[in-house]
C-alpha cells in the first residue's frame, strides 16, 4: 500500500478562485466540514485577472433594468443554447449576489447617489457591470478570500488533484498531491464541488493563467461525467499582440465600454460596417449616437464595438486577413480619442481604466491617454464544460459531484457575455456550496478501497520513472499541442483542419502517456506539466470531436465550410461521455422546451 | 535576438548557489519569460512559482539584480546590459526550492487579524449608501495583490527576523483597508499596538518604494494607523475618559 495521508470533509471543493471560495463558504454557513483546495496559493486563481465587471440587474444606473432584460441578453448572447434555467437563475439572483460582498468587506465604485455603479459592456442593454476600475476580479476574489478564511474551512494550498475516487458510481472524494514534497492526500468526502475553471492552456495565444489547464473537466469526464458545448470557446476580441512575450494578455472590454473604439490601418471604424440582424435595431448608426450611449444618454443605442465578443473578434480577424490590419497583426483599440469629448481625459483614463493603463505602459511602452492599443483575438473562457443540474449544479450523471463556474456548463449557451462569467461564479458556486452540503447531510458515508488510491498513486508517480530524455520534454509537447489547437481548432475552424487535429492529439497522447520527466517530487514543475498534459489532451479532444460535428457557424464556434447558422442546430446541444472502451463519444441532445412565461420574456425584450 | 546572462539561484532549505546561464531574449522579453526558457529548455524541474503573468496575482516575486521585483513585470531592456542578471528567491522567508519560497506565514498572520464587521445595512436590500470620495481610501489598499515584496523587503522582518511580533507592511494594509471602510464597525487599535507591533515600523518607506501596485503604505496606511495607536493608547484626555467609562483595554 502507498503512504499517503487520507483527510475526511463532508464537502470536498477542488478549485479556489471565485466559484470555488463561494461554494466553500456556503457548504461551511450549512454546517458542513470543508476542505478546500487550491493549485496555487489562495487568492491567486484567474478569477483575479478579471477586470470589467460583475453583471447583474441592480438597476442603479438605468432603472429600465430587470432581471428579465439581463435574462433575455443572456439567452441572445448565447445564441438560444443556454440551458434556459440556468440564466433565468442567474439574472434573478445576482443581484443579491454581488450586494452581499459589500457586507463581506468589497467596495466596487459607487454613483453619484452612493449606490453601487455599472457599466456598459457588450451584449448588456444597460449598464449593468458593477466593478472596481478594471480590477473588479481581485476585489472580488479577495473578498471572498478574507471572508471564507473565517468561516472555518480548512485551506489545501499547492495541492493537485490527479484523480477523483469513486465509491461505486458515486463520487467519493479525491487524490491530490502537494507541490512542495510530492506528498500524496486522499481527500475523503461525501460530496465533490469542481471549481477549477477553464481551458485556455490548451491554445497557443491566452489570456488564461497556469492553472487553466482543464483540470476539472478532464477529471470529472474520466470519473462518468458529461461534458457539454465543449465546441464553444470563447476567443475574446481584444488581447495584446505586442510585443511576442506578452501576447494574448487580456485588455478588458471595458476600454469599450468607457468610449474605446477599434479602427484598422486606414483609420476606417470598421465594426460601422457590418451589424448582426440580431442586434441591427439596437445599435447606433452613427459615431456620434455611440458617443452618446457610452455617456449616458438613454436614448441612443449602443456603438457597434459593444456587440457581443464572438462578432467583434470575427471582425478583426477579417480586417487582419484582408489586408487592413495594425503592424503586428491586429487592430487598432484607440481610448485616446475621447480627448474630443472629454477635457481631462488622461486623468479620466487613468482613473477608469488604472491597470490598462499601468499593463501598457510597463510591458509596450505605450502610453493609452496618447495613443492607441494594437490588440487581437485572445483564446479567454470555455463556455463548455461538466454538464449539471440547472438548479443543484450537481453532474447528470455522477451522483455527489457538483461543479460551478467556468469548469460547469449550460449559463453561456454558444457565447458569452462580457460580466457574467463573474456573476455566474457566485450565484452558482453558492447553489453548488449548498447542494453539496444538503447532499453531503443526506447520504451515507463513502468507501474507498485501497486498490483505487493505489493505482492513482502509481499513475501520477509513473513521469518520473520513465526516461526523461526520450521525447522533447513536457513544455515542448504542451506547446505543440497549443500550436495544433491555434491553428486547426481556433477562432476559425474546417473540416480537414478538425480532421488533422484529431488524427494528431492521438499522436500526442501517446507520447506525453510515455513522457517521462527529471527530477525529483518536491516541487517539480517539469512533472506537474506532464500530468497537466493529459487533462490538456482530453480537453482538446472534446473541443475538436464537438467543433467537428457541429456542422455550421454560431455563437464562438465559426466554420468556414459552413458559415451560416443553420436553423436545425439551434435546439441541439453536443454531450460527450466516456464510452464503456475508453472512447469519447458524442451525441446530440434536444433543448427542452422553453416555459411559455420566459419564451414571452425573450419576445418582450425583441 | 540577443543572447543574455542570467545567474539564477538554485538549492533547498539546506543550500545553494547561483548557476549560470545564457538565455536568448526576445523583443519586449520580461525577466519571467527568461526563466521559462531555461526550464524549458536546459532544468525541466527548475522551481519558480508564477500564475497569470501579467502582473496582477503576485505569484512571482523574487529578487532581481537584488531588488525585490515580480519576474512578470520587469523587463529585460531595462536591465544594466553589461552585467549577468541575478534572480534569487525572495530572502525573508524560508526557501522551498530554486526560486519558490514558502509564504505561508503571510496567510496565518492574516487569518488572525480581527475580521470586518459591517455596521446593519442602510436599505432592507441589505445595501449601503457609501460615497466615491469615502470608498476611495480603502480602495487604494484594496488594490494589493499579496505579492509580500513589501514584506520581503521590510527590515523588521527581513534582517531582524521579528516575524513573531511584527506583522509587516501588507497586514498594516490590510488593517487599514477595514479601519477605513466606511462601513465597518471594528477596532483593530489595540491589536495593532499589541499582536500585530505596528510599534517597530519607523517608516523607512523601503514598502511603499517596492509596491508594484504603487500603495503608498507608509504614508497612507502605517502613519494614520500609528496615529491612531497613540491617540487611543497614550492620549491622556482619552485614557481619562476610557477610565471613566470602565471601557479601558
Amino acid at each position: 500500500m502507498t503512504q499517503h495521508q487520507v483527510l475526511e470533509y463532508d464537502v470536498v471543493v477542488i478549485g479556489a478562485g471565485g466559484a470555488g471560495l463561494r461554494a466553500a463558504i456556503e457548504a461551511a454557513a450549512k454546517g458542513a466540514s470543508v476542505g478546500l483546495i487550491c493549485k496555487s496559493l489562495l487568492g491567486k486563481a484567474h478569477t483575479v485577472m478579471a477586470e470589467g465587471g460583475v453583471a447583474a440587474a441592480l438597476a442603479n444606473v438605468d432603472d429600465r433594468d430587470s432581471w428579465k432584460v439581463h435574462f433575455a441578453d443572456t439567452m441572445r448572447g448565447g445564441h438560444y443554447l443556454n440551458a434556459w434555467r440556468m440564466a433565468e437563475l442567474h439574472a434573478k439572483e445576482a443581484p443579491e449576489r454581488v450586494r452581499e460582498l459589500e457586507g463581506w468587506g468589497a467596495l466596487m465604485d459607487r454613483t453619484p447617489d452612493g449606490l453601487i455603479n455599472q457599466r456598459n459592456f457588450g451584449g448588456h442593454a444597460y449598464p449593468r457591470l458593477a466593478h472596481v476600475g478594471d480590477r473588479t476580479g481581485l476585489e472580488m476574489i479577495r473578498t471572498l478570500q478574507d471572508h471564507g478564511i473565517h468561516e472555518g474551512i480548512d485551506v489545501h494550498m499547492e495541492v493537485t488533484v490527479s484523480k477523483l475516487l469513486m465509491d461505486g458510481g458515486r463520487c467519493a472524494g479525491a487524490l491530490a498531491y502537494d507541490r512542495e514534497l510530492g506528498r500524496f492526500k486522499v481527500f475523503k468526502a461525501k460530496a465533490v464541488v469542481m471549481a477549477t475553471g477553464g481551458i485556455g492552456r490548451a491554445f497557443l495565444v491566452t489570456s488564461n493563467s497556469w492553472e487553466y489547464t482543464g483540470d476539472g473537466h478532464a477529471l470529472a469526464y474520466e470519473a462518468g461525467a458529461e461534458l457539454v458545448d465543449m465546441e464553444f470557446v470563447q476567443f475574446h476580441p481584444t488581447g495584446m499582440v505586442w510585443p511576442p512575450s506578452v501576447r494574448g494578455i487580456l485588455v478588458t472590454e471595458g476600454v469599450r465600454g468607457e468610449g474605446g473604439i477599434l479602427k484598422n490601418s486606414e483609420g476606417r471604424r470598421f465594426m460601422f460596417d457590418d451589424i448582426p440582424p440580431l442586434y441591427k435595431e439596437s445599435t447606433a448608426d452613427t459615431p456620434e449616437e455611440g458617443w452618446r450611449y457610452v455617456i449616458g444618454d438613454r436614448e441612443a443605442r449602443r456603438p457597434p464595438e459593444l456587440l457581443t465578443r464572438d462578432h467583434v473578434a470575427r471582425k478583426i480577424v477579417k480586417e487582419v486577413q484582408e489586408g487592413r490590419g495594425s503592424p503586428h497583426g491586429g487592430a487598432f483599440l484607440d481610448i485616446a480619442w475621447i480627448q474630443e469629448h472629454i477635457k481631462d481625459s488622461e486623468d479620466h483614463i487613468k482613473k477608469k481604466l488604472p491597470s490598462m493603463y499601468h499593463q501598457f505602459k510597463e510591458l509596450a511602452g505605450i502610453d493609452i491617454t496618447k495613443e492607441p492599443m494594437e490588440v487581437g483575438p485572445t483564446t479567454h473562457y470555455a463556455m463548455g464544460g461538466i454538464r449539471v443540474d440547472s438548479d443543484s449544479q450537481m453532474s447528470t450523471t455522477v451522483p455527489g459531484l457538483f461543479a460551478a463556474g467556468e469548469c460547469a456548463a449550460g449559463l453561456h449557451g454558444a457565447n458569452r457575455l462580457g460580466g457574467n462569467s463573474l456573476s455566474d461564479l457566485l450565484v452558482f458556486g453558492k447553489r453548488a456550496g449548498e447542494y453539496a452540503a444538503e447532499f453531503s447531510a443526506g447520504n451515507t458515508p463513502v468507501h474507498l478501497q485501497d486498490e483505487q488510491i493505489d493505482l492513482a498513486v502509481q499513475e501520477a508517480l509513473s513521469p518520473l520513472e520513465r526516461d526523461p530524455g526520450a521525447d522533447v520534454g513536457p513544455y515542448r509537447l504542451q506547446y505543440e499541442l497549443q500550436q495544433l489547437m491555434q491553428d486547426k481548432a481556433g477562432i476559425a475552424r474546417e473540416e480537414d483542419g478538425l480532421a488533422e487535429a484529431s488524427d494528431e492529439l492521438q499522436r500526442l497522447k501517446t507520447r506525453a502517456q510515455a513522457m517521462g520527466t527529471s527530477g525529483s517530487r518536491e516541487y517539480n514543475p517539469g512533472w506537474h506539466t506532464t500530468l497537466d498534459l493529459q487533462n490538456l489532451i482530453t480537453v482538446a479532444e472534446a473541443v475538436v470531436m464537438a467543433s467537428h460535428a457541429r456542422k455550421e457557424s454560431r455563437g464562438a464556434h465559426s466554420r468556414l465550410d459552413y458559415l451560416d447558422k443553420d436553423p436545425e442546430w439551434g435546439t441541439v446541444n453536443l454531450v460527450l461521455k466516456k464510452g464503456h472502451d475508453g472512447e469519447m463519444e458524442l451525441r446530440r441532445e434536444g433543448i427542452p422546451e422553453i416555459p411559455k412565461e420566459l419564451r414571452k420574456i425573450i419576445e418582450e425584450q425583441g | 535576438m540577443k543572447t543574455t546572462t542570467f545567474k539564477v539561484w538554485q538549492g533547498n532549505s539546506d543550500g545553494g548557489e547561483l548557476k549560470t546561464y545564457e538565455v536568448e531574449v526576445d523583443q519586449g522579453y520580461v525577466v519571467l519569460d527568461a526563466i521559462h526558457r531555461i526550464q524549458a529548455e536546459q532544468v525541466n524541474d527548475l522551481a519558480v512559482r508564477w500564475n497569470c503573468k501579467a502582473g496582477k496575482c503576485g505569484s512571482c516575486s523574487a529578487e532581481v539584480n537584488g531588488s525585490p521585483k515580480l519576474m512578470c513585470m520587469t523587463r529585460v531592456d531595462e536591465l544594466p546590459a553589461d552585467k549577468p542578471i541575478t534572480v534569487e528567491p525572495m530572502r525573508t522567508f524560508p526557501v522551498v526550492k530554486d526560486l519558490v519560497t514558502d509564504v505561508s506565514w503571510n496567510y496565518e498572520v492574516k487569518a488572525s487579524i480581527k475580521r470586518f464587521s459591517p455596521k446593519t445595512a442602510d436599505h432592507e436590500d441589505g445595501s449601503w449608501d457609501m460615497d466615491q470620495y469615502d470608498v476611495e481610501r480603502s480602495q487604494e489598499f484594496r488594490k494589493c495583490i499579496e505579492c509580500f515584496l513589501c514584506q520581503d523587503v521590510c527590515h523588521v522582518l527581513r534582517d531582524h527576523q521579528l516575524h513573531d511580533r511584527f506583522a509587516g507592511p501588507r497586514h498594516y494594509v490590510h488593517v487599514a483597508n477595514m479601519e477605513m471602510n466606511p462601513i465597518d464597525t471594528g477596532d483593530r487599535v489595540a491589536e495593532l499596538r499589541e499582536e500585530l507591533g505596528i510599534g517597530y515600523c519607523n517608516i523607512t518607506k523601503c514598502c511603499t518604494k517596492v509596491c508594484p501596485e504603487g500603495i503608498t503604505i507608509t504614508d497612507n496606511a502605517i502613519i494614520p494607523l500609528k496615529e491612531r495607536v497613540v491617540d487611543q493608547s497614550y492620549d491622556p484626555l482619552a485614557r481619562l475618559i476610557k477610565l471613566v467609562k470602565g471601557s479601558g483595554d
